[in-house]
C-alpha cells in the first residue's frame, strides 16, 4: 500500500511512475445558452473540481447518484469532452490541451465500454466489422490477419465464432456488452473507462460480465475506471473508491475503509440507503432529505449541506477541501 | 411474528388461481404467464422478484385488465378480489374497482403522469370519478395526499406540472394518487427502479408507512432482491412465466431451494463480505417464442438438471409448511397420476 497523496492546493508535481493517470482540479463546465443570440448565461458545473489518481493495473471505482458528474469526469478523460480547467496526466504526458494527430495516438490507449449495450453498437454492422474497426483504423493489419484476431477476441470474451457474421440485434443485453468489452479490448488498452457497463442488464448477467471484467483485468493486465451508481457493484470490481456528489469528488478511501469506515456523512448516507438482501439484518437508516440540487446553481459552502444532516455555520460559507484524514483516506468535509 | 401468525388463518384478499396470460405474436399465441397461482392475505407485503421477461409486469397488468387489446389476453383462471371474479366483470364494472379498491403504481413517474395536466388536476380525476365530492374539497384533498406523501410545499404544487419535479417527487405523486380512495391493494411495478438510492431509501421508507396508516396488502414487483428482503413479508420467485418458489422472506433468503433462486441470490455482490468471483448462471432466459414445450423451463441453464428435468414439468408443491418450489429434486414438485 503506498501513500500517494495528490494534495489540493499545494499540487505535488511528482510524476509518480506508478500512477497511469492523475487528474488534478478537473474542471467540465456545460455552457448554457439563453436569449435571443444565444449567449452563455450560465453554467452547469457537470465536474467541479475532481483530483485523484490511478494506479496500474488498480481499479478505481466511481460512485455517486444520476447527476453528480461521474459520466462527464469518464468522457473529459477519455477527451470526448473538453476540459474546462485542471490537468489529466496519463502515463506521464500531459493530455489536457492534446488533439489532432497526437490525441488520436493517446486514444488506442485508453477504450471505453458504455452503458447502454443496445445504443453503442451500430446495427448495421456485423459484429466482426465493429470488433475489428479499431484495429483497422490503427494498423495496416491484412484481413486474414484481422480476422484472426477478432475471432481470438471474441473468444476471450466468452462469445462463438459465429458471431462474427452476425448482427448486434441478434444478441441479447449480456452478449452486446461482451460486444462492447470485445470492442474495446481490441486495441490492447492501457486503461479502459467502463460507464455502468452493468446497469442495463439483469442480475444473473450481471455477475457473468462483472466476472469477465475480472478475469480480463488479470489477464490483458489492465487499469479500470469503473463508473456505477450501485454501490454494491463498485465494491466488487474496485479496489478504491472514489463519491461523487454535485460535481465534487468527497471521498476517495480503499475500498475497505471506505465501507468499514465511511467518514464523509454523504458516503455513510449512500451506504446506509442500499437495500440489504438479507432479512435479517435490519440497518440504521440514514435518510437524507429532498433531492440532489441542481449542478446550474450548486448551494454556497459544501455542496451536500443543505441535505447533510450533520451541517454546522461554517459548512454554508466556506468549501471543504479534498484532504487526507486517515493513511490513504480522502474527505472533503469540515467535520475532520 | 404473532401478527404473522395472524395473517395465515384470514381469507385472502386476492386470489389468483391458474392465471395464463397470452400475447399473439403472428397469429399464434405464447403464454407470458402460464398457470400462476398465489395468494394476497390482508395487510400482507408479497414481493414477486424475476429477471426481464419472466412475466412478473404482464401478470400484474392481467390483475388489472390493463393488458394492451388485441395482443395480450387472459387465456384462462381466475382473479379473486374481495370475493369478486374480476375476469369475470365488464369493463365499466372493472373501473369502478380501478384506481379505488384496486390501485397501481409504476417504474416510470416521468411517462405514467401526463405532462400536460397540473398535479392538482391528475389528484383530482381520481377523486371525481369515485368519489361524490365538490371542487373545493377535492382541491383540499389533494393538497392533504400531498402532504402525506411528504411534499413539503402542497400549496404550490398542485398547480404545477409534472416536468417541475425530480423522479423522487413525481414517484410521491403517483403514491399519492395511487393512494388517494385508500385502495386495498396496491400494485407497485418497480416503484424505485428508476431512482438513485438515496431516494429508493425514501420511497421505501414512505410505502411502508402509508402500507401501515392504511391497512393495506401491498404486491411489489421488483427485480432487486434487496429491496424485498427489506419491504417484504413473503417472496414469489418467477422465472419464465411460471412460480418456481414461494416463501415467506426469512425462509427464501436462508433456506432456498429452488436452483434458480439460490443462484439468483449468490449473484448479487454482497456489502458485507468479500468474494472473489459471484455465481452466475449461464446462457440467458428462453425468449417466449422459443419457451420449452414440457419440462423445467430453466432446466438447461441448471447445474443440477437431470435428465427428467428435460422431459416432465414440475408441479408447484409444498416441500415445507407454506414453503412451495417447482423442481423435480423435490418429491413434492412431482406432477401426479394422470395430471398432465
Amino acid at each position: 500500500m503506498s501513500t500517494t497523496s495528490v494534495h489540493k492546493g499545494k499540487e505535488k508535481t511528482s510524476t509518480d511512475s506508478e500512477n497511469l493517470l492523475e487528474i488534478k482540479n478537473l474542471k467540465t463546465y456545460y455552457p448554457v445558452k439563453g436569449g435571443f443570440f444565444k449567449r452563455t448565461v450560465g453554467n452547469v458545473k457537470a465536474v467541479d473540481n475532481v483530483s485523484f489518481e490511478i494506479k496500474k493495473g488498480e481499479t478505481l471505482g466511481l460512485v455517486g447518484e444520476s447527476g453528480c458528474g461521474k459520466s462527464t469526469a469518464g468522457r473529459t478523460i477519455l477527451r470526448l469532452l473538453r476540459p474546462t480547467d485542471g490537468k489529466i496526466i496519463f502515463d506521464g504526458k500531459d493530455i489536457t490541451k492534446v488533439s489532432g494527430k497526437s490525441l488520436r495516438e493517446i486514444r488506442k490507449d485508453m477504450q471505453m465500454v458504455f452503458q447502454d449495450p443496445y445504443a453503442s453498437l451500430n446495427p448495421m454492422q456485423m459484429v466482426g466489422d465493429i470488433i475489428a474497426e479499431p484495429i483497422y483504423n490503427f494498423s495496416k493489419k491484412s484481413k486474414a490477419e484481422l480476422k484472426n484476431e477478432v475471432m481470438d477476441l471474441l473468444d476471450k470474451v466468452g462469445l462463438p465464432p459465429d458471431a462474427y457474421y452476425k448482427y448486434a440485434h441478434e444478441f441479447s443485453g449480456g452478449q452486446r456488452q461482451r460486444i462492447g468489452i470485445a470492442r474495446s479490448l481490441a486495441l490492447r488498452p492501457k486503461l479502459i473507462i467502463a460507464d455502468e457497463p452493468v446497469s442495463a442488464l439483469d442480475v444473473s448477467v450481471q455477475s457473468q460480465v462483472l466476472n469477465l471484467l475480472k478475469d480480463l483485468q488479470k489477464e490483458f493486465d489492465l487499469t479500470f475506471l469503473f463508473i456505477a451508481h450501485d454501490l454494491s457493484v463498485v465494491k466488487h470490481m474496485s479496489d478504491r473508491i472514489g463519491v461523487m456528489y454535485l460535481g465534487n469528488m468527497v471521498e476517495v478511501a480503499d475500498k475497505g475503509l471506505l465501507y468499514a469506515e465511511p467518514l464523509h456523512p454523504y458516503t455513510q448516507a449512500l451506504i446506509s440507503a442500499i437495500p440489504s438482501p438479507d432479512p435479517r439484518i435490519k440497518k440504521e437508516r440514514i435518510i437524507l432529505k429532498g433531492d440532489v440540487p441542481s449542478p446550474i446553481n450548486p448551494p454556497s459552502g459544501c455542496p451536500f449541506h443543505p441535505r447533510c444532516p450533520m451541517a454546522m455555520e461554517e459548512c454554508s460559507k466556506t468549501k471543504p477541501v479534498l484532504k487526507e484524514v486517515k493513511p490513504s483516506h480522502r474527505v472533503a468535509c469540515h467535520l475532520y | 411474528m404473532s401478527t404473522k401468525k395472524m395473517l395465515r388463518n384470514e381469507a385472502p384478499l386476492l386470489e389468483v388461481k391458474n392465471l395464463e396470460t397470452a400475447f399473439d405474436i403472428e397469429g399464434t399465441d405464447y403464454n407470458a404467464v402460464d398457470n400462476v397461482s398465489f395468494k394476497v392475505k390482508p395487510r400482507q407485503i408479497v414481493g414477486i422478484v424475476g429477471e426481464s421477461g419472466c412475466g412478473k409486469s404482464v401478470m400484474s397488468l392481467s390483475i388489472m385488465k390493463l393488458l394492451p387489446k388485441g395482443i395480450g389476453k387472459v387465456k384462462s383462471g381466475e382473479i379473486i378480489f374481495d370475493g369478486i371474479n374480476l375476469e369475470k366483470m365488464s369493463e365499466s364494472q372493472i373501473n369502478k374497482i380501478r384506481g379505488k379498491d384496486v390501485s397501481m403504481i409504476f417504474q416510470e413517474p416521468m411517462t405514467s403522469l401526463n405532462p400536460v395536466f397540473t398535479i392538482g388536476y391528475q389528484l383530482q380525476e381520481v377523486l371525481f370519478n369515485h368519489m361524490k365530492i365538490s371542487k373545493q374539497e377535492a382541491r383540499q384533498k389533494a393538497i392533504a395526499l400531498l402532504k402525506s406523501v411528504g411534499i413539503s410545499r402542497p400549496e404550490k404544487l398542485v398547480d404545477e406540472y409534472p416536468h417541475q419535479l425530480s423522479g423522487g417527487m413525481r414517484q410521491r405523486v403517483m403514491i399519492a394518487i395511487a393512494i388517494a380512495c385508500q385502495p386495498k391493494l396496491l400494485i407497485a411495478d418497480e416503484p424505485t427502479t428508476a431512482l438513485d438510492v438515496t431516494v429508493q431509501a425514501q420511497i421505501l421508507e414512505l410505502l411502508k408507512e402509508i402500507q401501515a396508516v392504511n391497512d393495506m396488502s401491498v404486491i411489489l414487483i421488483t427485480h432487486d432482491l434487496g429491496v424485498v428482503a427489506e419491504m417484504c413479508d413473503e417472496v414469489i420467485v418467477m422465472y419464465a412465466g411460471k412460480i418456481v418458489e414461494r416463501a415467506d422472506v426469512d425462509t427464501l433468503f436462508h433456506n432456498p431451494k429452488h436452483p434458480y433462486t439460490t443462484l439468483l441470490l449468490g449473484a448479487i455482490p454482497k456489502m458485507d463480505e468479500q468474494e472473489e468471483r459471484l455465481s452466475s448462471i449461464k446462457g440467458i432466459v428462453p425468449s417466449l417464442t422459443n419457451m420449452p414445450k414440457v419440462g423445467c423451463r430453466f432446466a438447461h441453464r441448471c447445474p443440477k438438471a437431470m435428465p427428467e428435468c428435460f422431459t416432465v414439468t414440475p408441479v408447484l408443491g409444498d416441500v415445507e409448511q407454506d414453503h412451495e418450489v417447482a423442481c423435480l429434486l423435490y418429491e413434492t414438485s412431482k406432477p401426479r397420476e394422470g395430471v398432465k
